[in-house]
């Protein structure tokens, strides 16, 4: 038996008030494998730390067990602790009397007695550690970011400083994302183009950023450090290399489709830029809408390009790349109101408009210059209402959660509408007002100032009368039913996790939430990291966020990034999955339920049975490197054959036997 | 020929006299058999379900175990929302829920095991074929009908019972008016509740709900408003007289004090008739209005009828 030393935390009163930390260490001297036993205040301070090392020295322990808080708050700082004490930091147990124990129980006594068996069941699960070894793997020095919203632009910019190459990839023919199409932003109502454009303006400029724009991820493979990623460049039918982006052709186009960016309140050709400030300033042709490319005929843009960039035989190309760190900055879309609220409509009122629609509308760039007018007859709005928590905080239309900025963007709204339009009205319909934000409260302030009237109430329908759309609803403060005659009504819809996100957290190995956004790591601790190693998110893929938050993320996620790059070689987690191949029967059980895709089936070589022969049989490997440790396999496993290591089956048994000696 | 068991529902034999006699008229020319069901009773709409829970599954439960018994492979129809909803979740909760189905089952003193469906007229218009039948019967066209289809919220609500798939816009009335020339106008109170089950016992509260719908009808633009309800159609009717005269008060800010008890009839340029969708059937297929008892509307429809049917070649002098 190797000598065990068993260490009691008093957690300042945290543990030392709930139960007897003495005789929890009387009790832990009396177990027969542990030599040696003590208590302090402390046990993750400086002095705490040193008493353990002390008693290392002193007593010659070999394991340790260290009653004290949850392994996950400061089971890394003792095994950092170990690594100087020449015990190997994986014959550490922490038994937790805190969480588990002192913080849950009133009944001293009884709380004293769980102590003493939780530190038991420790002592008797180290006996059977071995010691583990971390093992190093070398990193890509070049990231990924997945997204050219303000999240991606940000990240990409600051790994890039950093000295990192980077990626920065999008779907659409250009950077901008959502940002793009605002008007203002709150608080401050500084114009969004003059903040968000320069950025775009030095991605394009930057010497270590590679701009993918028409990209999407079609698979990834690999792991931390080393990941392989084949992106589709879909065909864009002009040759960016040498279009000057003159313009000439998008002039000539006689298609007039609906523009995706102008929320369809206006018409686009077919061969297009995004909106004028595009980065890159150069067309695409959409080939949906190519009369040339659906019916072979036309060919107008062709004939006027003065330098030859049109080909209607572009195809869609496979790369494949490598990276080390991934940054996914997906984020939004807005719920389609339309096929959640009959009640308002279900679509059919053209003056019934979201708030994207109507930043379109209220932007200087946009299809009316920036005049506030409704889309069916381009009168004037005299009286608008907006409406809020569409979508959101709802759970019968499938959003419990809060969209976050709607409430902001709802008192911008109204203020841009009540300085535009002399002598209008604004009622907006609300639950609550949240404005935790810098500016955000004073802000919703001025706007009831200017005149804004809040009606706390959801509206339940929205009906045509008239010229006007009624909209209906309860003034929950008054108690009763409420009816405004409206010209033009905004719905402040929900934020959706945006197209083919879950496709693309499929391709990673991503978990996520209920609601469909990217599961951070752990909410509070670790919020830009994902479960997988490596892969880092930006923005409002993870949440509803506004600006301000999202471009803080995103630098906190490219700091994750640049610290991963940085490292010439990574250390990985030793506590992995490891198989036994004597007893693998190569059945594959364990494959598909890994969610990392971590296990592959190989063949290895064997003797036959009997026989002697030399034979191959397959078996499962685990790739080290994307392993999380997470144990799925481990269940799956019909012979027993995959252990977890530092969880191996004997040594959790060895845990639940010394309950019940 | 198509049959279905008919539950005609206390209203038809008394205030919906004027749609009984269009639905027999109009089902007798598309060739559709309603059979009565024997010895029927009250559904229990709008109170039974209300004081009590066995009661409101009892009434509907024996009519349509009578129906099951006598009819085996017949759905069952009804020409009123009240009574279908009632009829309809009555089903729905016997073939769901087998506590229910012994309840009834008890009460009633006979086997119900709800195999067939239960139907409102909209349902069996609905049919492709009945809709081919419509047309052929049709003798007249209307024009410059601007009809406002009004549904009722129990024909459709709720929708997990009915099955409706348009809670807030249905289409079927506006798709069958429309075969007789009617214009159904785009509005917004297509299934919103008239009160009529709460007229006596919450005016107050219950009053505003038909004014409404009879305003965003005219607001709209609508010159008649179609029902496939009797209750939603006398309470629609009835209470416009009182609304058009409280909106009165409230626009000249005096009371316009009804004369002892005799209420002033109200200016024919505000109110709105109001006629089921068999009516308007009926009349498209060349009933004239002494036959249908059209004069037995609380609004006067012939107005508005004769305008909509003059110029026509085929139609005589109406009324």
């Amino acid at each position: 038996m190797s000598k065990t030393g068993v260490f009691i935390c008093h957690c300042g009163t945290n543990i030392a008030s709930a139960l007897d930390v003495y005789k929890v260490a009387e009790a832990a001297k009396a177990i027969p494998d542990v030599s040696y036993a003590a208590e302090y205040k402390y046990m993750c301070s400086e002095p705490g730390q040193q008493l353990i090392l002390d008693a290392i020295k002193e007593q010659g322990l070999k394991r340790i067990v260290i009653a004290a808080c949850s392994p996950r708050m400061h089971e890394i700082t003792f095994r950092k602790m170990l690594k100087k004490s020449g015990v190997n930091e994986y014959l550490l147990e922490i038994a937790n009397i805190r969480e588990q124990d002192s913080w849950v129980h009133e009944d001293t006594g009884k709380a004293t007695e769980k102590a003493i068996d939780l530190v038991r069941m420790a002592v008797a699960k180290v006996q059977k550690n071995e010691p583990l070894k971390t093992s190093f793997i070398p990193v890509t020095k070049r990231a990924l970011v997945i997204g050219g919203g303000i999240a991606g632009i940000q990240a990409a910019l600051d790994i890039a400083d950093a000295g990192h190459d980077v990626v920065l990839l999008e779907r659409e023919p250009s950077i901008g994302g959502r940002m793009a199409m605002l008007d203002k932003t709150f608080p401050t109502l500084d114009c969004s183009a003059c903040i968000s454009t320069p950025k775009m303006v030095d991605v394009s400029a930057h010497p270590n950023i590679t701009l993918m724009t028409s990209c999407e991820v079609e698979s990834v493979s690999g792991y931390i450090g080393n990941f392989k990623v084949a992106i589709r460049k879909k065909a864009k039918y002009v040759n960016h290399d040498i279009c000057t982006g003159c313009g000439l052709c998008e002039e000539k186009c006689p298609v007039k489709t609906d523009s995706a960016f102008n929320r369809g309140l206006s018409k686009r050709p077919a061969i297009y830029k995004l909106f004028p400030q595009a980065v890159p300033a150069k067309p695409v042709i959409d080939k949906e809408s190519c009369i040339k490319i659906k019916s072979g005929k036309c060919g107008l843009c062709e004939k006027i390009c003065p330098l030859g960039c049109i080909d209607y035989n572009d195809e869609d190309r496979l790369v494949e790349e490598e990276f080390g760190a991934i940054v996914l900055a997906t984020g939004y879309k807005l719920a389609e109101w339309q096929s959640m609220y009959d009640e308002y409509g279900a679509g059919r009122f053209p003056d019934v408009i979201d708030g994207l629609q109507f930043e379109r509308l209220v932007n200087a760039s946009g299809p009316t210059e920036g005049r506030i007018t409704r889309p069916s007859d381009g009168k004037e709005p005299k009286t608008v209402v907006i409406v809020k928590c569409v979508g959101s905080r709802d759970i019968k239309k499938g959003h419990p959660y809060c969209s976050r900025a709607c409430c902001m963007y709802a008192a911008k709204h109204a203020h841009q509408i009540l300085e535009k339009i002399p002598g209008s009205r604004v009622f907006i319909f609300y639950i609550d007002v949240r404005t935790p934000g810098k500016g955000y409260e004073e802000f919703y302030d001025k706007t009831r100032k200017d005149g804004a009237v809040y009606v706390r109430g959801r509206v339940s329908r929205i009906y045509k009368e008239g010229d006007h759309i009624v909209c209906q609803g309860e003034d929950s403060l008054l108690g009763r039913q409420v009816r405004v005659n409206a010209d033009l009504v905004v719905l402040e819809t929900a934020m959706e996790p945006s197209e083919g996100s879950a496709e693309l957290l499929g391709l990673l190995g991503c978990a996520k939430d209920e609601d469909g956004w990217i599961q951070e790591a752990h909410p509070k601790l670790r919020p830009v990291e994902t479960q997988v190693g490596g892969v880092f998110l930006a923005g409002v893929c993870q949440g509803p966020k506004d600006i301000p938050d999202t471009v803080a993320q995103a630098s906190a996620s490219a700091a994750k990034a640049i610290g991963l790059l940085n490292k010439d070689e990574m250390e990985t987690s030793p506590m992995i999955a490891s198989v036994a191949e004597d007893k693998c029967s190569g059945c594959g059980a364990c494959e598909p339920i890994c969610p990392y895709k971590a296990i592959t089936l190989e063949r290895i070589p064997d003797r036959e049975p009997g026989t002697g022969r030399k034979i191959e049989r397959p078996a499962a490997r685990v790739n080290a490197g994307l392993c999380q440790g997470c144990g799925a396999c481990t269940v799956a496993c019909r012979t027993g054959a995959i252990d977890l290591l530092g969880f191996r089956n004997n040594q959790i048994l060895q845990e639940v036997d010394a309950l019940w000696p | 020929m198509k049959r279905y068991a008919y539950f005609p529902g206390c209203a038809s034999e008394s205030t919906a006299k004027s749609t009984t006699l269009a639905n027999e008229f109009v089902f007798g020319a598309i060739g559709i058999d309603l059979i009565e069901i024997k010895d029927w009773n009250c559904c229990g709409a709008t109170s039974a379900h209300t004081l009590s829970d066995a009661m409101g599954l009892a009434l509907p439960a024996r009519p349509l175990a009578r129906a099951e018994a006598d009819w085996p492979d017949l759905d069952v129809v009804t020409g009123c929302a009240s009574c279908y909803a009632r009829l309809k979740l009555t089903n729905h909760r016997v073939r769901n829920d087998s506590e229910a189905r012994y309840m009834a089952e008890k009460i009633i003193g006979q086997p119900y095991e709800a195999k067939r469906e239960v139907l409102n007229f909209l349902d069996i218009m609905g049919d492709a074929d009945v809709r081919k039948s419509i047309e052929s019967a049709l003798l007249r066209r209307f024009r410059k009908l601007k009809a406002a289809c009004y549904y009722g919220c129990l024909n459709i609500r709720p929708a997990e019972v009915t099955g409706a798939n348009d809670r807030e816009n249905p289409q079927a009335m506006d798709e069958v008016a429309a075969l007789t020339g009617a214009e159904p106008v785009d509005w917004g109170f297509k299934t919103e509740c008239c009160g009529a089950a709460h007229q006596n016992d919450a005016a107050l509260e219950a009053r505003p709900l038909a004014g409404r719908i009879i305003e965003n009808a005219r607001a709209c633009g609508a010159n008649v408003i179609l029902t496939a309800c009797p209750m939603c159609q006398m309470n629609l009717e009835m209470r416009q007289s009182e609304y058009i005269r409280k909106r009165e008060e409230k626009l000249t800010g005096k009371p316009q004090f009804p004369l002892l008890g005799m209420i002033k009839p109200p200016d024919p340029e505000q109110t709105i008739p109001v006629l089921s969708i068999t009516e308007l059937l009926a009349i498209a297929m060349g009933a004239g209005g002494r036959r249908l008892a059209l004069d037995s509307h609380h609004v006067p429809v012939g107005g508005v009828i004769a305008g909509a049917l003059r110029g026509d070649a085929e139609s005589e002098v109406f009324i």
